[in-house]
């Protein structure tokens, strides 16, 4: 049996007087990939600003790997191998494609802090060809001379993409990651997730977009209203009257 | 050699034109030592303050304290242990740094204006405390001058005290003139052959990263405030070099340097140039001391004689203009070359030299697609 | 640039010489009391536009300078002489007595006598249309290319501007202060101690017209803002920019408005600080560093932290200059303000008042 890789264990956060999160206890199995559904303001965003420490929450943990990474700086969260990729673009703008994913990729390489100031970037050989090679994977290959902050919506979610995947990360938390995308797009980014599902990379993904949700988890949370509402496998989720309940009754 | 090609071009060009200094500025009237020093000395200001402001963006408005701690410093060096200039500087890069690394800890925990006003805050106590209580090593008011009887210990172990003040020395050779200019230079293509590689290394894509996007860089695994600490305190050892070498080519030490109108100055110099380029500060620092001596040494006698070759009426009329540009008011054409930069011109200097290559070199590009279209009419 | 320190640390402080310490104290409130108005009023305006127009404006010191000029202006106008020759007197050495009167004496007769008297209070009527003028050109003509600029920007076109100012004034007036007389009347000192039950503690009364001049315009300002529609669309702006630009108002027009406020603030304050200091064309830049500090450690675009810390700061520094406290921390009257400000910017990241969000990147 597969061991949890993240465990969020009793946690809640409020805003005010604004329930944001309650009594949320979750399990990531190792090499699975588990989508998060809900309604709007269900309090999914939040849940992962707090498992990669953006936001501490009230009460609780979080648990990555056997050791408790709440309290922890966001740097020392992703040097432990969680990664998010956000749900508005966040990249480089005034940096190249190639450049965007090569930051990243030092990160990987050379730990919080190198003062390498002595080193020539474009000698290094390895972390470009690396970059190189997930541009590629996304489509942004041709580009990667261009200005990032010259791009439109869909490429940045693409970059950022792949400036995730280039950290191999042991943990993606993918936020709505086809959103602003084409359909052709959006079924090239499933392909390419799956191709990590192969690789066993364990993924956390919060999607409106069901057609993305079924084609790639393994396991589906209901959050509604800062609660867990249902957990199961898609299928189970898909018949549950309380989950249909909250997208059509709830939301409206 | 682990630089690029086209960089080492660059580097040989950017020696060749500073060193040469000499013999082009000489039709401008510009190539006395004293005025080309300053223009080496205040480069090397510029292009360590652009390290900070134009790689990682943040905007420091007291870099002055470095420059004024370095000068400070080297005085210090010359009364104590020696006339030579070489432990002057170094002392002065290393003390600067120091002073960097306190006064950096402490503002990095902020940014944008408030990290601005920090900085500010900082330099302006400095300021006021080398006036007042600090007297004892600043000497006040009067400045940080040297006397015939400082000790300078390692002078006096090898040669007996002269009859006067020694002058500044570099390996036994009096430092002054073109002597003087052309260890300023040399250190200025050290500078830049350093800013070079830090722009073209990791790290400078780091604290340019920083400066894109730095919320960002804390979720792509990056602790950025070593980063930004790191880039402070090299631009206060770049500020301290110039405030070292300042004392060297004219041994006194001021408080008024640490002034913030004197941290303003290299602000100016940057964004003259153009900020974020690597050549743009020097040419910065070149044009604003250029402009300060040429111009401030202008007199109406001068203006009548510059437009004597027009007829008397209008030979009146451009003096009665521009009189007030020049003397005594050169601040004003530098206030005025400063809003039309900023407004017209936000990348400096370096922009519109960037802006006129470019017109050249798409004319013809464009001449060429008409002649693609015009068989098809 | 060689000159010794003459920011607003050695401005507007009224010497206190002897006297037991309560008499110090009393003092030494009244003059941090007022370096606290000169600094409000000038940081008010500041944060004003800093609020509103999102502007980093370098340039306030200058409004700050030429509202001290109109002053200057406006009573050296009132001077203007008429020369008559008395024949029937002669002078010691034999030549016809002249005699000079100010033109609006000689029409005016005892009126125009008040008139010179009283030339700094009514400068404030001269300077109110100049300021108006003065800052609505200068948002109109420059400022508004700047609303979408970065900060770095806006800061060196109004430095820019600051010198340009600066050096226009210099040209026409010098560089030397020029002195401007205090009205007779208000030229003594009040009995403050008195009033208190103190004994004899003197104030000179210009110092004491220009603390209250500075609350009541402080109290206009904030009324403004209060209690009229008007300045209630202009808070609501400062709180959300974006949302009032939805509402239809237009925002351009009131942004006008906000400047030119700031403007006559700033200049009705030079008017009545010229008493004080003889005003040179530096004067504004000596205050303009101050009042940032004054402005961020109020937080930035907040008009009551801006006055709070004005007068926090201004009383703080008086105390720092009493000797009993110097000699307990040599310097301390030298760095009290800015170690106040890092103190401030390190405990309350948005400072005393401050919103989340301004200003962060």
């Amino acid at each position: 049996m597969a061991n949890a890789v993240l465990h969020v264990a009793d946690v809640h956060k409020s805003f005010g007087g604004l329930r944001a999160l309650s009594d949320i206890d979750l399990q990531v199995m190792e090499g699975t990939t588990h989508a998060i559904i809900g309604p709007n303001g269900a309090g999914k965003s939040t849940l992962l600003n707090v498992c990669i420490g953006r936001i501490a929450p009230d009460t609780g943990a979080v648990v990555f790997d056997g050791q408790v990474i709440t309290g922890k700086q966001p740097h020392e969260i992703n040097q432990m191998g969680v990664v998010r990729v956000f749900q508005t673009p966040e990249i480089f703008p005034d940096l190249s494609l190639l450049h965007n994913v090569m930051v990243p990729a030092f990160a990987k390489r050379d730990g919080s802090f190198r003062l390498n100031a002595l080193q020539v970037t474009s000698r290094q050989t390895a972390i470009r060809e690396e970059a190189e090679h997930w541009l590629e994977d996304v489509g942004l290959y041709k580009q990667r001379e261009t200005l990032a902050a010259s791009l439109s919506r869909g490429d940045k979610r693409r970059l950022e993409l792949a400036m995730g995947l280039v950290q191999h990360p042991r943990l993606l938390l993918l936020d709505e990651p086809t959103a602003g995308m084409s359909r052709h797009d959006t079924n090239s980014t499933i392909d390419l997730l799956r191709k990590f599902k192969e690789r066993g990379m364990t993924k956390v993904i919060i999607e409106h977009d069901m057609h993305v949700v079924f084609s790639l988890a393994d396991r589906v949370t209901v959050l509604a209203q800062g609660r867990i509402i249902a957990d199961g496998k898609p299928d189970e989720v898909r018949g549950n009257p309380v989950v249909q309940e909250a997208y059509l009754g709830g939301a409206h | 050699m682990a630089i690029l090609r086209n960089d080492l071009v660059r580097l040989a060009l950017f020696a060749l034109v500073i060193l040469t200094m000499p013999i082009w500025l000489a039709p401008i009237g510009a190539a006395y030592p004293d005025l080309m020093q300053k223009i080496a000395i205040y480069g090397i200001f510029a292009i360590g303050f652009n390290i900070l402001f134009g790689m990682t963006g943040y905007l420091s408005f007291g870099h002055a304290a470095f420059l004024g701690v370095g000068s400070y410093a080297a005085v210090w060096s010359f009364k104590l242990l020696t006339m030579s200039v070489i432990p002057a500087v170094l002392f002065a890069v290393v003390v600067a740094g120091l002073f960097a690394a306190v006064i950096g800890f402490v503002s990095l925990r902020r940014s944008g204006i408030y990290f601005s006003i920090l900085t500010l805050a900082f330099a302006q106590m400095s300021y006021n405390l080398a006036y007042s209580v600090l007297t004892p090593i600043t000497n006040g008011e009067t400045g940080l001058q040297l006397a015939l009887g400082d000790p300078r210990i390692l002078d006096r172990a090898f040669t007996d005290a002269g009859s006067g003040i020694p002058p500044p020395n570099l390996l036994g050779e009096e430092l002054s003139g073109l002597s003087g200019f052309f260890f300023c230079a040399a250190l200025l293509i050290l500078c830049f052959y350093l800013a070079m590689r830090i722009d073209r290394s990791p790290f400078g894509m780091m604290l340019k990263a920083i400066k894109s996007n730095q919320t960002r860089m804390a979720y792509t695994g990056f602790n950025t405030r070593p980063y930004t600490l790191a880039a402070f305190i090299i631009s206060g050892m770049y500020a301290g070099l110039a405030g070292g070498l300042l004392a060297a080519t004219d041994p006194l030490a001021g408080a008024e340097r640490m002034q913030w109108t004197a941290s303003g100055e290299v602000v100016l110099m940057t964004i003259l140039g153009g900020v974020g380029t690597l050549v743009g500060p020097v040419v910065g620092a070149g044009v604003i001391k250029y402009f300060e001596n040429i111009f401030s040494a202008f007199h109406e006698a001068k203006l009548h004689e510059a437009f004597s070759f027009l007829p008397d009426g209008l030979e009146n009329f451009f003096v009665t203009i521009t009189a007030p540009f020049v003397g005594e008011g050169w601040h004003l054409t530098l206030g005025v070359v400063f809003m039309l930069i900023v407004i017209f011109l936000p990348g400096g200097l370096m922009e519109g030299v960037r802006k006129i290559r470019n017109a050249f070199t798409r004319k013809p590009a464009s001449r060429e697609e008409t002649g693609r279209l015009a068989p098809a009419e | 640039m060689g000159r010794p320190p003459a920011d607003g640390m050695r401005l507007l402080h009224f010497p206190a010489r002897g006297g037991n310490i309560m008499d110090q104290f009393v003092l030494q409130l009244l003059n941090g009391l007022d370096k606290g108005a000169a600094y409000a009023l000038i940081a008010l305006g500041l944060t004003l536009v800093f609020g509103t127009l999102g502007v980093v404006n370098f340039a306030h010191g200058a409004l700050f300078m030429i509202g001290a000029f109109c002053a200057v202006v406006f009573s050296r106008l009132l001077q203007l002489e008429t020369v008559t020759v008395d024949p029937e007197k002669l002078t010691p050495w034999g030549s016809p007595m002249e005699i000079r009167t100010p033109l609006v004496q000689a029409w005016l007769g005892d009126f125009g006598a008040f008139l010179v008297e009283w030339s700094v209070p009514l400068s404030i009527l001269f300077a109110i249309p100049v300021m108006l003028f003065v800052g609505i050109a200068m948002e109109r003509g420059l400022i508004r290319f700047f609303y979408r600029r970065t900060h770095a920007e806006q800061i060196l076109v109004t430095f820019g501007l600051a010198i340009v100012l600066q050096e226009i004034v210099k040209a026409n007036f010098g560089a030397n202060p020029i002195p401007v007389a205090t009205p007779p009347a208000l030229s003594g000192s009040a009995d403050v101690g008195t009033w208190i039950g103190l004994g004899s503690i003197y104030y000179p009364w210009w110092r004491l017209i220009y603390l209250g001049f500075a609350l009541v315009v402080v109290g206009l300002v904030i009324s403004f803002l209060r209690f009229t529609t008007y300045g209630m669309v202009v808070r609501a702006g400062m709180e959300d920019r974006q949302t009032v630009g939805f509402l239809g108002i237009d925002i351009q027009r009131r942004f006008t408005v906000v400047f030119a406020i700031a403007a006559v603030v700033a200049g009705v304050a030079g008017v009545m600080y010229t008493p004080i200091v003889p005003p040179n064309y530096n004067i504004g830049m000596d205050f303009l560093v101050l009042s940032f500090v004054v402005v961020v450690v109020g937080g930035m675009g907040s008009v009551s932290g801006a006055v709070l810390a004005g007068f926090l700061l201004g009383i703080l520094q008086s105390f720092a200059a009493m000797n009993e406290i110097k000699n307990i921390i040599p310097g301390i009257d030298q760095v009290i303000i800015y170690l106040v400000a890092v103190v401030v910017l390190l405990t309350m990241p948005r400072g005393l008042l401050g919103r989340k969000g301004v200003m962060e990147r």
